[in-house]
Parts: structure tokens; sequence; C-alpha cells
């Protein structure tokens, strides 16, 4: 029916995209001077040209580029990320480690957000003039304005060091060797600072957003028509008005996932939270090209998955949109 | 001769009522106000205050308002102070410049693909999407480790991964303003395409894509400072985020080398913000009903 | 004499503007009686539809409000009662239609879940029986393959046909007064005259009294028996249709009238030349004043239409006019 093909469509075309990611940044990291041998020979300590190109050959470094990009995308496919030449293991391997960490904030701080920032803007759309609107405004551009690295010092500094709350760093306290559930409050507890610190961006968006559509809705014509049904308040909002006023914020929450991702990396070098922002921001400095390749790649990967999702909670919300498009 | 004539209202020339618009709001005068400042010491701040950031002037880790140095010394023994002033121009520098080669690829792209339409339009659209795909600061940080992180580099890194969201609005704004009788009236009488598309339709449709212009300075501002909070920094100058970067493990001795560069970086965004969101007001004429 | 349904009396509706409080409505008073059709005649601006709103209740918070007067149904004043019995009452006991079909229908609900729902709010129905009546409702209201459409969205249907809609929700629990705002204006003519069919059939089969907003004089002459004229926020005329459209009291009523030809009985094969009323409506900071609202734009006007607001003088049996020179044109 209707909705696989969209789904099947969707996919193929994520999938295009994905090897656009992919040819771009193989092609850029061919195109910069200097390359892995080179950083290599400097944590050897120096090598002459031979032994550069030895290792350029076992790494196939020598081949035409095109049959290089070639083999990659040959790889890809297979489910084969390459080797990882700075820390000796394989890529994917690598990635999976850590990808776990990455998601668990990313998708922890964008619901929270949403949730959040769409009851906020709800209930401050009913008091235009009242505290929480003023709040709404307030905090959208304090969450907005500050950079996210401060915003997560700053609480490090009053919740951690100060006031001792929650631990520093990590995901885990690694003398906790308890059962699953004491195991999963620790890393609750981990991860309650930086999930707020990168959800307090986008949860100033979202509110401010949502406010904004709830006001509009709420001055629209069927809204006039719910209370000449005589409904309570309670349905005219949370029935007639909110479902109306979801799309755009869903929508936004949408393109803003190559935000969180990007926010989540500096969130992660704050906190040492051990995601793929530590791994990528060393292996950037080594040039470790296979790895990272494989973290654009990952990265670009969650942030189209994120879209999809996206766009089909969109038409489960909207039904104007299941036969648009 | 009848009383209708007292309900003819005189129009005003749009600048001048936006700018009236912008004058009522005080949060966004202030910030106005706050900027010009900000910038005043960035440009005269190195003359005044002639100390040398780089130089270690006292002992690391002196709390601010001791021995004469108003926000104290780093990690190093640098004096906070010019490290801000140094910083502002920094920031201030790859603020607006990238905000220019944003506004100007993004507008370019949205020109062309909400004028042209047709096979054009879609080749744009999709690469537009693929650009917004793209997790922004990551494949910043590629491209500022592969090839230098000078200030040229950084400014086109920023460029080039934030383009999207002007070349969106503009697009919207050329697609709904081509409909518009007035550029069909235009192209009736002989215009040709050059001219409607940067003497008819781009005119018009500015006022969103300046509040995004302005928008944009914070948000490179803000790009910036994470690549350098990073250490993907040009090391011959100095930047507010790397200030935050490199005094970051002392946080528990010598906060204030953090709270204060940020809170440098928060204000002047902040300002930007509300400037931002001032112009918004004044010149989207939907809401000045209210 | 029977009871009358709606009695309002002396109701004035204040409206917040930027010079201060102006009285959209001023001293209005009028009665309905059960089953009648009746109709609010006037301009844009003339308080029409803020009548109607006052009536449910459902005036905006913050701008308008209901100063003094009173709404009595039901033996109890509605201007005084309390939230609770105002929602009690509308989509229930007084319901309402509204001028722009396209946009008063939620549109992320099928246009049979909004009508079950007012069912299920007043009546207590199930789901399953609000359902079932929805599909009977939209069958009542003349839409074509009821069954199948019940679950259509209000994108899928056209502005005649949503507004049958509008129309089945308003009626679903056979209200006793249906107030129309203006119901086709937004509509093509054909799909115009279908409507005021229907509404007609519809109020011979339940009984339910109609009070028709409008600015056409057409569509009076098609649906109401009795008709109120507007102006200003005042009521300048009052009477059954065909009597006032033969012989109009007011000159403000003649000069609507003239704008409609076809209306008239009496028509030559002459042409007849379109009377304009000259002039323009005064604005809200004038309303509420003591004198004729009207005088600015009358050809009858003496020095005390400018001083002293005309009070309701009978004309002809059952027909009242507001104006001090009523019997210079008998």
């Amino acid at each position: 029916m209707a909705l696989l093909y969209t789904i099947a469509t969707r996919i193929m075309y994520a999938g295009i995209l994905l090897l656009a990611v992919i040819i771009l940044n193989f092609g850029m990291m061919h195109l910069a001077p200097g390359d892995v041998a080179d950083s290599i020979s400097q944590s050897m300590g120096g090598a002459d040209e031979q032994v550069l190109n030895e290792i350029r050959a076992t790494y196939g470094l020598d081949k035409p580029f095109i049959i290089q990009l070639g083999s990659y995308i040959g790889k890809v496919l297979r489910f084969d990320l390459g080797y990882s030449f700075f820390y000796t293991q394989p890529v994917s391997q690598l990635i999976f480690q850590k990808l776990p960490a990455t998601l668990l904030l990313v998708i922890t701080a964008q619901f929270l957000a949403l949730i959040v920032g769409v009851f906020l803007g709800v209930y401050s759309a009913q008091r235009p003039n009242g505290i929480s609107s003023h709040f709404v405004s307030f905090f959208a551009l304090f969450g907005y304005s500050a950079p996210v690295f401060w915003s997560g010092l700053l609480l490090l500094i009053g919740f951690s060091l100060h006031i001792q709350w929650f631990p520093v760093a990590g995901m885990r306290d690694v003398t906790i060797e308890g059962n699953f559930f004491e195991e999963t409050i620790d890393v609750i507890r981990h991860m309650v600072l930086p999930v707020i610190t990168l959800a307090s961006i986008f949860l100033a968006l979202y509110s401010r957003l949502s406010r904004a559509t709830m006001m509009e809705v709420l001055g629209s014509d069927y809204i006039r028509t719910a209370k000449s049904k005589g409904l309570t308040d309670r349905e005219i909002i949370y029935k007639h008005a909110l479902k109306n006023s979801l799309s755009p914020v869903i929508t936004l929450a949408g393109l803003q996932f190559s935000a969180v991702v990007s926010g989540a990396i500096l969130v992660e070098s704050v906190f040492s939270w051990p995601g793929l922002g530590t791994l990528a921001f060393e292996s950037i400095i080594a040039r470790d090209t296979p790895t990272i390749l494989g973290i654009l790649f990952f990265s670009a990967l969650v942030v189209i998955v994120g879209n999809l999702l996206t766009d089909l909670t969109l038409r489960l919300v909207d039904p104007r949109v299941r036969t648009n498009k | 001769m009848n009383n209708e004539d007292q309900y003819v209202v005189k129009a005003r020339h749009p600048f001048a009522e936006a700018f009236e618009m912008f004058s009522k709001n005080i949060a966004a005068v202030i910030a106005l106000i706050i900027l010009f400042l900000i910038i005043l010491v960035a440009i005269f701040g190195p003359t005044l205050y002639p100390v040398d950031p780089f130089d270690m002037v006292w002992m690391p880790f002196s709390p601010p308002g001791e021995e004469g140095f108003i926000f104290g010394t780093d990690y190093l023994g640098r004096d906070l102070v010019a490290m801000i002033i140094h910083g502002a121009r920094v920031s201030i520098i790859i603020g607006v410049s990238a905000a220019f080669v944003t506004v100007f690829i993004g507008v370019s792209v949205g020109a062309m693909a909400g004028f042209y339409r047709g096979w054009v339009e879609e080749v744009l659209m999709r690469i537009t999407e693929f650009f917004q795909v793209l997790p922004t600061l990551l494949f910043a940080m590629v491209i500022v480790a592969l090839f230098g992180a000078s200030l040229t580099m950084i400014t086109i890194a920023i460029g080039a991964v934030s383009w999207t969201a002007v070349a969106r609005i503009t697009r919207a704004e050329f697609l709904r303003i081509r409909e518009l009788e007035y550029v069909t009236a235009s192209r009736a009488s002989g215009a040709n395409n050059f001219i409607l598309m940067f003497g008819i339709i781009l005119p018009n449709a500015l006022p969103p894509i300046i509040v995004q212009a302005a928008l944009m300075v914070g948000s490179a501002i803000l790009f910036e400072a994470g690549l350098s909070f990073l250490g993907l920094t040009d090391p011959n100058v100095v930047s507010w985020g790397q200030v935050i970067g490199s005094n970051r493990s002392y946080l528990l001795d010598a906060g204030f080398t953090v709270t204060i560069p940020g809170a440098a970086i928060f204000i002047t965004v902040l300002c930007i913000s509300l400037v931002g969101d001032g112009l918004n007001d004044a010149l989207n004429p939907k809401l000045r009903q209210r | 004499m029977t009871e009358p349904l709606l009695s309002v009396q002396n109701l004035r509706i204040e409206l917040n503007t930027r010079d201060g409080v102006a009285p959209v409505i001023d001293d209005f008073s009028f009665d309905l009686f059960p089953g009648e059709a009746i109709s609010f005649v006037g301009e844009s601006g003339c308080g029409k539809s803020m009548t109607a709103l006052g009536i449910m209740g459902l005036l905006p918070d913050g701008v308008g409000k209901i100063a003094s007067g009173s709404i009595n149904f039901a033996g109890e004043d509605l201007a005084t009662a309390d939230d609770k019995r105002l929602r009690n009452i509308r989509g229930n006991e007084i319901s309402m239609i509204f001028q722009e079909p396209m946009t008063s229908l939620n549109p992320v609900y099928t246009i049979g879940e909004q009508i079950a729902e007012v069912l299920r709010a007043h009546q207590g129905l199930s789901r399953q029986a609000s359902w079932s009546k929805a599909i009977e409702l939209l069958d009542a209201v003349r839409i074509p393959n009821p069954q199948a459409r019940v679950s259509d969205y209000p994108f899928q249907m056209s502005g005649g046909q949503r507004q049958r809609v509008m129309i089945a929700i308003a009626l679903a629990c056979e209200p006793k007064i249906l107030i129309a705002d203006e119901p086709t204006t937004a509509l093509d003519v054909t799909v115009q005259a279908q409507i005021f069919d229907l509404l007609n059939d519809l109020r011979k089969q339940t009984g339910t009294a109609i009070i028709l907003i409008t600015h056409d004089m057409g569509a009076v002459a098609e649906m109401a028996e009795r008709m109120i004229v507007m102006y200003a926020g005042r009521k300048v005329e009052e009477g059954p249709v065909q009597q006032v459209i033969d012989n109009a009291g007011h000159p403000y009523t003649q000069g609507l009238i003239s704008c409609v030809p076809h209306i008239l009985e009496k028509l030559t094969t002459e042409r007849q030349t379109l009377q304009e009323v000259p002039g323009i409506v005064p604005s809200l900071r004038d309303f509420g004043k003591d004198q004729c609202l009207f005088a600015t734009r009358c050809k009858y006007v003496s020095e005390k239409c400018n001083n002293v607001r005309p009070t309701e003088i009978e004309f002809e049996s059952s027909q009242t006019v507001a104006c001090w020179h009523t019997e210079r044109k008998q």
C-alpha cells in the first residue's frame, strides 16, 4: 500500500544520500595534504621515503583515487568499514563500541526537549502575558545563545563540583557491579547533566515554536467551532488544538538532528561521555581516514534515520501529509 | 465635502516604519548598544590596553580582582582581560565573514532554485538536503583538520555547512513572490531574468533574509567557539572558545577562567539574537498588528 | 400569544478598542418564538455577529463583554450564566454555524468524528452509537454516500459539503435555536440556494428556530419570516419580511432593498436606477452617541435627528421603525 511505497522510496533516497556523503568525504580526505602514512611515520619518530611507500602500499594508498573509492564503497556495502591504522581495530568494532552511548545521549535529549518544549508551549500559549510565557521567551534566548559546552561546564561546576549531586565524568562508575537495576540507575545518574545540557538548546527552540503555533491555532476558526459545540476547555486544547500545533514542531525537530549530533560531540567532550565524539576528535587529529569516514558515515546515518522517523511521525499526526507529495 | 477624507491614511516609507517599530523594542535597542560597545572594544581595545594576550604577566590562576588583573590570569599566567579583548576581534571577524559567506551561498542557491524551478530547482534542492544531513560540526572539524586551522579556513568551513537555512528561506520567498502580480507585470513589460531576480524579487524577499543573516552571525560565533574549544583554532590568535578549552581541566580551582570567556560569548550572541528578534518584529508585516 | 423562546432585553455589548470602550451593540432588544425564522440584516460591522456571539457566550475574552441587559432563555439569563451552564447549552440547545466553511472544521479529524463528538458530549452516546447517528445526520443534510464519506477529512470535501457538515453538527442534538452567521456568503450562488432549501426543510422537520445573520436582502427574502434591520449596533426596523420589503419605514432599509431589485414585487419594464446610500458607516468611536447614527447619510435629516436617539415607533401593525420621520414617507 501507499505507506510501504513511501517508506521504500525514502529508504532508497536515504541510501543515495549516504553514498553521496561517502564520496564527498572520501574525496575530501584525499584532497588534503598529507595522509595516514605521514601520521604513522610521525608516531614512529620519522621515516624515510621507502618506508613511507611501503606503508602506503600495505594500505592500498598508492592506487588511483577511483579504484580506492570503488573498493571502499564495495566494502561498505558488505558492512566492512575498513581497518583503523591508528587504533589497530576494525572500524566497525570501534564505532559500535561507542555508538550506543552517543545514541543514548542524542535520543534522550531530543525526546526530552520535544516533550517538555511542547508542554511548555501549550501551557504558556493559554496565558500569553503570564510568567510562563515570559519564561519561555527568556529561556529560549538563553538556551540558544549560550555555547553548549559552556552551559555544560557551568552545570558541572554547579552540580558536580560544588553541590555534589551528580558524577563529574563518564557514563559509568566502574566500581558498581550490582544487578541490572543498579547499573541502570548509575547510568541515569551520569546521564542527567549531559542530557540536560544538550536538550537545553533545543528545548528553547521547541517551546518557542510550540507557543507561537499554539497561539495561532487557538485563534483559528475551527477552535471557534469547537467552542460553539460546548466542548470542555480540556477537550478544546488537548484534542482539537494540540494535534494541529504539533506538525511544525515535529518538522523542526527533524531538521535539528544534525545540530543535535554536533552538539553531542561538544557535550561528550565536556562530560567525558564515551561516545563517538571523542573518537571523532582523536581520529581527525591522527588523520585516521577509515575511522573518520566511518564516523561521518554513521552520524549521517543517524541524522537520516532521525529524519525518516520524524517524517513517519508527521504522517501519523497530520492526515493532510499522507496524500500530498 | 463629505467626511470620507478623514479616513485616508497617509502611507509611510517602509524603512521609517520598520525603524520606529524597532526602536520601540527596548531589549533590542539595548542589545544593539551593547553590540556597538563590544565592537568598539574589539577595535580600540588593544590600543587602550596594550597587554599581549600571549605574555605571561603573573602567576597562573590569579583570581579576578587581585593584583590589578580584573579578570585574573589563566593556566599559563596570561592576562584574561587581554584575552577577552583580542578574542572579541576574532569572534566578530569570523562571525561577520562566515555569515557573509553563508548568506552569499545560501541566497544564490535559494534564488536560483526558487526562480527557475524545474530541474534546476530539483538539483539544487537535493544538494541542499545533502548538506542539511551532514553533521555540521563534524564536517567542519574534518575540513579544518585537513586544510589547516587558519581564520580563512575556519570561515570557509563554517560557511560551507551553514548555508542551507538561508537557501531554504530564500527559495520559499522567491516561490511566493514570483507569483505576485507585480512580478508578472514587470515580466510583461519586458524585464529580463536577471533584473527580475535581483532588482525586483530579491529586494522584496530581503526581510526574512536579513533577519536570518543577523542570526547567522550569532551562530557562526558559536560555531567558531565550538571549534576552538576543541582545539581546532588558529594558534596565532586568541579566541574565546579556545580560552575555555585550554582551561577546562582546572574547573575546581579556577572556574573563572571558564565562566568569564563563556559569558563573553553568551552576551555577544544574546545581543545578536535580541537584535535579530527585533528586526524580525520590525520587518515582518504580519506581526505589526501586535 | 405564546411565550418567546429567547428574549433579549436592552443588550449592551462593549468592545475594547485602542480608543477605549465602544458599545458595538447598544440597547438592543428582540424576541424569538419557537420554530420561527428571523433574520438580522445589516452591513458588516453593525454588530449582528457580535449579538450572536454574545448569546452563545463566545465573545473573545478580554476583547468584548456583555456590559448590561439580559438574554432570557428557558427561564434563565444567559448573560449572567456560568461557564458550565453555557457549555451545556452550546451545541445542545443553541447551535451556531459560521461563515467560512473552509476553515471552520478541524483539518486533522474526520468529519464523522467531529459530528460524533458533539453527540457524545451532550447526549452521552457511545462511540458506536454516535458514529451511526453521524452517518444518519450526513444523510439528513443530503451528503451522498454517507457511509463512505463519514471517514473523510475536511480537505477531501468542497465548501458546500463542509457547510452541510457544519449544519449536521449544529443540528445533531436537536437544538431549539440555530444561529446561522452568513452561512452562504463564501459559497457559489447555486450552492447557496441548496443550503437555504436544506435549512428550510430541516426547520420544518425539526421545529428548530433559526436566526439568519446576513447582509444579503435576497437571502432574507428566501429564508426569514421576520426581519430585524440593524445599523451601527442598533435596531432600526423590525417586521414581517414581505411587509417590510413592500413598505420600508426606515431610509436605511429602503436603501438596502433598492439594491436588490428582484425582490420587489412591483417591477416595471423601465429600468430602475439603483439608489445608492451616500456616505459610510460610522466608526466604532461614534457608536453609542445619543443621536441617530444614520443622520449623516439620510435625506430626511433634521435637527432632532442629530441630537436625540430615535425610539422605536410603531409604523404599521407588527412593524416598528426607529426614525423621527416615519410620517413623511407614508
